[in-house]
């Protein structure tokens, strides 16, 4: 099934079209497509994507000065590997990625903005309305969106984002380069446990054990239990109580 | 030859490698400890409890590791490995390499806040895999040093903790160093590895989640462990009904290579059990053994325990599999017992893991050039079973063979006075003694409080609202000075504390921070360095009563840590200076008992430098050794006595006093007067301690026939014959544990297996033709013994167990005698005539024992041994101080065992020797002595007999405190009916004083 109107969110950055391009593109006024005007692509900050999604998007479309031009030295890079840990994530909470696309454009291009908005559409047109933004909003994947969310919110994820480019491209504490293999090996592991801490947290606001939490994220309890040592450690569950022989846990709340 | 170096290097900083470092560091040597990982502590940090007084590993541990973290004459160099020796013994040059950590440790405080932002993470070896860890990271929470290390294969230099770590500590250019140093002896205490359990297939150990091995359990077991001590299963987190414990994995088995015992899996397979039973109360558990091997003191005794009180369920089975149980993922384990085959489901596995060498035994040899046995541990022999092929070179601990705490401890000691031994003559030259200013006089003059808040990093400042408490010090009465810090233990602080001392003319300092168990002696330290006297300074604990306790109650945590403070300086403000008694130490030592073990003590301290009197009662040395003809290992006993006889004799700082007797001891450490008979008279002799060397006899037989037959003969009796070659019996049966491991002597004799091997090895190689029957409980055949058993078994030599159900019976009928016992194999009675029975007799405590115990006010076990002041890490010192024990006095043990002991007294006596006076602890009991009416109830109440009663006038008698003596525990002062005993530091004003602070406020609130 297709459909015409997907809703869809776009960032734009400021300096990317001229006031006319915005302007006479019709697609501004389109009912389904909504401009949200920022300084720089780079200001995206992966919270507000996966936000737009919770509020029911159907599609959340980035667009930014093509590299290398960038109206503020390179926040366009930095929007790229933000995008790239979202995509991460999306394919976690069972979101398709295709929802979520950053299309560069150059100054010196004829790239009409109408075009981008066509294609996105398409895109979104083949995958149908998101789960989220249906009716009957599957709540699944809402709550995986939401840990998504709470996983980009913490200092692990952010801090792994902000240090790619520098680690990558430019030279480490030690004066070395880090190869994009081994750093992305590295994000793949940090997106997917700090994923999986956040649906168990989100799952632990009432007790639960390890056997329960592992049927309900469908996931090998020795891998919970794993996940619940490393977070008792951290001090986000704790012990509620023993029914029998089954420990149960519980989040701890932050003060 | 080169000058020698009054320093020694000590290879591994395990619990043996830290014994052997405080022993010499406290008797004037300088000590470089190298250890291969980030911090020392070595495995015993992973336990959770230990054997079998089922203490708290960590516990009683930490205060060893902050010892040697703070001795100005141990240098801990950690991260490190030695690549070169050259010298030698007296002038060693080794070169280590000190590995980049990449954080200062002058720096670092410790605080964590680096591991907390880190974003990457790595297998917590410490926990055995079974957590994460941080990049930058501790290997464990009171570790020592506390600096933490850059795990530099899985740090990609993301730069974050260098940005959050608010000491500056953090040094990515840091690169490995190369340090030079020139010791006169060398101790090598680098410990074992535990043996690989994947290794043994057929037990689907990394197959199958449930199986873990006993380090990983000893780490679930642990409350600071992956499962806050909960005993859970890693497949499913459910704690488990059933748990198996398979023992000799990697141990007695031809299949590894590993045919030797590892010695301490047996009892640390049952403590485990034990412990499991009580954090999981009503969890079953099996152990799956060959042979218990509780050889140890008071061993037996909690095996029984945990048989009886714990239903421990041992199984006599070896296990060849273990397989998973689709679905349930429990574990189905087959065994062979009462001859047939059965199988069982577990929730958990666990697989007792065997010793092996460490990984780098070789590599450590070759540097060192030392050799090593067949197994790759350190090549050692019994009359000298801490010394290397190398001289200079000592040994210690497992690197020696597979052994528990305890007599890695005693041999740690050991192997500290015979590198003593080496550089006697250098003794506190370069050992670094502080120079302090004179004591400021602050009688009369009104307090002037100063206090010190610590954050702690977040660790305390996290929680409290530390300014606030600060704001709020500054309004008590008497506090002139209040400031914060981020740490008040750093180095910085202490220079801060000393400056506003000065400053502000404080007279009491407070610091509001940590524990005192740790921290006080250092803050004592500090101000005494300003010339305050160092019971000027109080210190309250608001990190464990307030920030970790109401880590989400800040307000609350704020509150109590006010409440905390206004206590501890109404107390503060009442403090009085102390005095450190002195005394003065003779430097002569007396060792009773002219044994092997005496005498090598004797040599010990001698060669050390000091004057020893030797008391025997017999009128010749060599005790129990002289009865020996041959050993087990191959050594002649009779050579080596003759020789070492020869030396005490011939040494002049060595008196001995044979046919003599100790008839009176008074004193205390470093003053002892004694009164020995000898040759009719009574002498009186001065000493600074005493080692107890006093052996152990034979038990005679009751059981058997023996006395009424002949042909029934002791172990000994047998040796003597063979020996004089009138051996030609046929048929030999030997019993073991006559008159041991029985209701009335439950523990095990520990030398009779080895000794019955020995002579059933020595029939074989006399008499090849002769059969020989042992009738054993358990073949506790430990360590490298294992190969003599092996090796019996393979002569012919038939083991049969037997046990107290079914006991032998020896009958003589018509002059027959005939031997009836119960074959478990083919389930039958059998019954044999040997020509000779041979009975494999207890070793029971000297008789003298109980008198001497007396006299000298030191405890005995329930059996009559002597009693040690802790059974894991004070195996040879008493509870009194100045007071050793060695050998067979302790319990039996074989020669080697003894030999290693008796140096380890001699060791811890040089602490003490070593020093012209001892300081002593300043808070003690005092006695007014016209309130005293000398009722005697302090007396008989002070555990360390530190109170005795002197004569004031002639009708009244008042008490008097030893000041050596007291420990200031204050029972005295409690008990006294009127009123007569204060306490230093803790006077009833001082407590009243804290107790209103806190309880008015209260009120009011």
């Amino acid at each position: 099934m297709s459909f015409e109107e997907p809703k869809i969110a776009c960032f734009v950055c400021n300096w990317v079209f001229g006031e006319e391009e915005l302007a006479t593109s019709r697609v501004r006024k389109a009912a389904n497509v909504n401009v949200v005007r920022v300084m720089c692509i780079g200001r995206i900050d992966p919270v507000i994507v996966l936000q737009t999604f919770m509020k029911g998007a159907d599609g959340v479309l980035l667009v930014g000065c093509a590299p290398p031009d960038c109206h503020f030295v390179e926040g366009n890079v930095y929007a790229e590997l933000t995008v790239n840990v979202l995509k991460k994530l999306l394919v976690l909470t069972n979101l398709e990625p295709e929802r979520l696309e950053l299309r560069w454009v150059s100054p010196i291009e004829e790239v009409r903005f109408a075009k981008i908005i066509k294609d996105f559409t398409e895109q979104l047109g083949k995958l149908g309305p998101s789960p989220l933004a249906r009716e009957k909003r599957d709540v699944n994947i809402l709550e995986n969106v939401l840990a998504a969310k709470n996983a980009v919110t913490n200092f692990r994820l952010r801090a792994l984002i902000g240090k790619e480019k520098e680690l990558t491209k430019s030279v480490n504490a030690y004066g070395e380069r880090v190869s994009c293999e081994e750093f992305n090996a590295l994000l793949d592991e940090v997106v997917e446990e700090e994923f999986i801490r956040h649906k168990l947290l989100l799952a632990m606001k009432k007790p639960f054990s390890v056997k329960e939490l592992a049927k309900a994220l469908n996931m090998k309890p020795a891998v919970v239990l794993r996940h619940i040592v490393n977070m008792r450690r951290k001090g986000m569950i704790a012990l509620d109580s023993v029914e029998g022989t089954t420990p149960l846990y519980k989040a701890v709340e932050v003060r | 030859m080169k000058d020698k170096v009054g320093a020694v290097l000590v290879v591994g900083g395990g619990i043996a490698g830290i014994q052997a470092a405080l022993d010499l560091a406290d008797s004037g040597f300088r000590v470089y400890v190298v250890e291969d990982t980030p911090s020392i502590g070595g495995t015993m940090t992973q336990l959770d409890k230990t054997f079998p007084t089922n203490d708290c590993a960590m516990c009683i541990l930490a205060p060893k590791l902050v010892g040697a973290g703070r001795h100005a004459n141990i240098h801990l160099i950690t991260n490190a490995e030695i690549r070169k020796v050259e010298g030698e013994a007296g002038n060693f040059k080794v070169t280590v390499t000190r590995r980049a950590r990449y954080v200062d440790s002058e720096k670092c405080t410790g605080c964590g806040v680096c591991a907390q932002e880190c974003p990457v993470e790595a297998i917590d070896e410490y926990d055995e895999g079974l957590n994460r860890r941080s990049a930058i990271f501790v290997k464990y929470l009171q570790a020592v040093p506390s600096t933490f290390i850059i795990d530099r294969e899985k740090c990609i230099g993301c730069g974050t903790c260098q940005e959050v770590c608010r000491a500056d500590a953090v040094r990515y250019e840091d690169k490995d160093e190369h340090v030079e140093l020139n010791v006169g002896a060398i101790i090598l205490a680098p410990g074992f590895e535990e043996y690989n359990p994947s290794l043994k297939s057929e037990y689907g150990y990394g197959r199958y989640p449930n199986i873990v091995s006993s380090i990983e359990f000893e780490r679930i077991l642990s409350a600071t462990g992956p499962y806050s001590g909960v005993v859970l299963r890693p497949s499913d987190g459910k704690i488990p009904k059933k748990i198996a414990f398979i023992q000799c994995v990697g141990s007695r088995d031809e299949t590894t290579g590993n045919t030797y015992c590892s010695s301490a899996c047996c009892m640390y397979g049952i403590k485990e059990a034990v412990i499991a039973q009580e954090h999981t109360p009503g969890v079953e558990c099996t152990i799956f053994f060959m042979d218990i091997r509780a050889y140890g003191k008071e061993f037996d005794a909690y095996y029984n325990r945990a048989k009886e009180e714990y239903k421990v369920r041992f199984v006599r089975s070896r296990i060849p599999k273990v397989e998973e149980v689709p679905g349930s993922r429990n574990l189905l384990v087959r065994y062979v017992a009462e001859g047939e085959l059965k199988e069982e489901e577990f929730g958990l596995v666990v697989l007792s893991v065997g010793m092996r060498p460490p990984k780098y035994a070789k590599e450590l040899a070759e540097i060192l050039g030392i050799k090593l046995n067949k197994y790759n541990f350190c090549s050692t022999n019994t009359f000298s079973p801490l010394g290397t092929s190398r001289h200079g070179i000592y040994v210690c601990g497992a690197f020696a063979g597979p052994k528990d705490i305890p007599e890695s401890v005693a041999q740690a000691s050991g192997a500290a006075a015979e590198a003593a031994s080496i550089i006697a003559s250098e003794r506190g030259k370069l050992a670094t003694v502080k120079k302090l200013p004179p004591e400021k006089d602050v009688s009369g003059e009104k307090p002037r409080v100063g206090v010190f808040v610590c954050h702690c990093g977040i660790n305390i400042g996290g929680t409290v609202n530390v300014p606030e408490v600060v704001e709020y010090a500054k309004t008590l009465p008497d506090v002139v000075y209040a400031e914060h810090n981020l740490y008040t233990c750093s180095e910085d602080t202490q220079k801060r504390i000393r400056e506003k001392i000065e400053e502000f003319n404080l007279n009491r300092v407070i610091v509001a921070s940590c524990t005192p168990r740790t921290h006080e002696p250092l803050f004592r330290e500090t101000v005494r360095e300003a010339g305050l006297n160092p019971y000027l300074f109080e210190m309250t604990n608001i990190r464990d009563q307030c920030s970790w306790v109401h880590i989400r109650e800040p307000k609350k945590a704020t509150e109590k840590a006010k409440d905390l403070v206004r206590s501890i300086v109404a107390k503060a403000r009442l403090l009085r200076p102390l005095k450190k008694p002195t005394v003065n130490v003779i430097p002569a030592g007396l060792i009773i008992g002219g044994g092997i073990v005496g005498m090598t003590a004797a040599l010990e301290l001698a060669r050390q430098g000091f004057e020893v009197h030797v008391v025997e009662k017999e009128k010749e040395l060599g005790g129990h050794l002289r009865t020996l003809h041959y050993l087990l290992e191959g050594e002649d006993p009779k050579e080596q006595l003759s020789k070492t006889v020869k030396q005490v004799m011939e040494n002049d700082k060595i008196h001995v006093y044979l046919g003599a007797q100790v008839v009176d001891v008074s004193g205390f450490v470093g003053n002892f007067k004694s009164k020995i008979m000898f040759n009719g008279e009574e002498k009186e002799i001065e000493h600074g301690i005493i080692i107890v060397a006093t052996g152990a006899v034979e038990y005679k037989p009751t059981e058997y026939l023996y006395g009424l037959d002949l042909r029934v003969l002791t172990q000994h009796e047998l040796e003597e014959k063979i020996s004089k070659e009138e051996f030609k019996a046929e048929k030999v049966v030997m019993i073991q544990c006559v008159g041991a491991r029985t209701k009335e002597r439950p523990n095990c004799s520990r030398i009779c297996c080895g000794q019955a091997i020995k002579n059933a090895l020595k029939i074989k190689e006399v008499r090849p033709e002769t059969d020989v029957y042992i009738l054993y409980k358990d073949v506790r055949s430990y360590g490298f013994k294992e190969d003599y058993y092996r090796k019996a078994a393979e002569k012919g030599v038939l083991f049969i167990n037997y046990d107290d159900e079914r006991k032998p019976q020896a009958t003589n009928e018509n002059a027959k005698l005939k031997i009836k016992f119960w074959e478990p194999v083919i389930k039958t009675e059998v019954e044999i005539e040997p020509n000779l029975l041979i009975l494999s007799a207890a070793t029971i405590p000297n008789p003298d024992n109980k008198q001497l115990s007396e006299m000298l006010k030191v405890p005995l076990t329930k059996g009559g041994f002597f009693l040690e002041a802790h059974m894991k890490l004070r195996p040879v010192d008493f509870a009194t101080d100045g007071v050793f024990l060695c050998g067979m006095a302790h319990s039996p043990k074989y020669i080697d065992e003894s030999i290693a002991q008796a140096c380890a007294a001699s060791a811890r006596a040089a602490t003490i020797l070593s020093k012209k006076a001892l300081e002593m602890e300043g808070i003690v009991a005092n006695v007014d002595e016209d309130l005293c009416s000398g009722c005697r109830i302090c007396e008989s109440l002070c555990p360390y007999s530190a109170i005795e009663m002197k004569e004031q006038t002639e009708e009244k008698r008042v008490a008097h405190v030893i000041e050596a003596l007291c420990k200031g525990c204050g029972v005295c002062g409690t008990a006294c009916p009127t009123k007569a005993v204060t306490m230093g530091h803790f006077t009833t004003d001082e407590i009243m004083a804290q107790v209103k602070a806190t309880l008015v406020e209260e009120i009011k609130a």
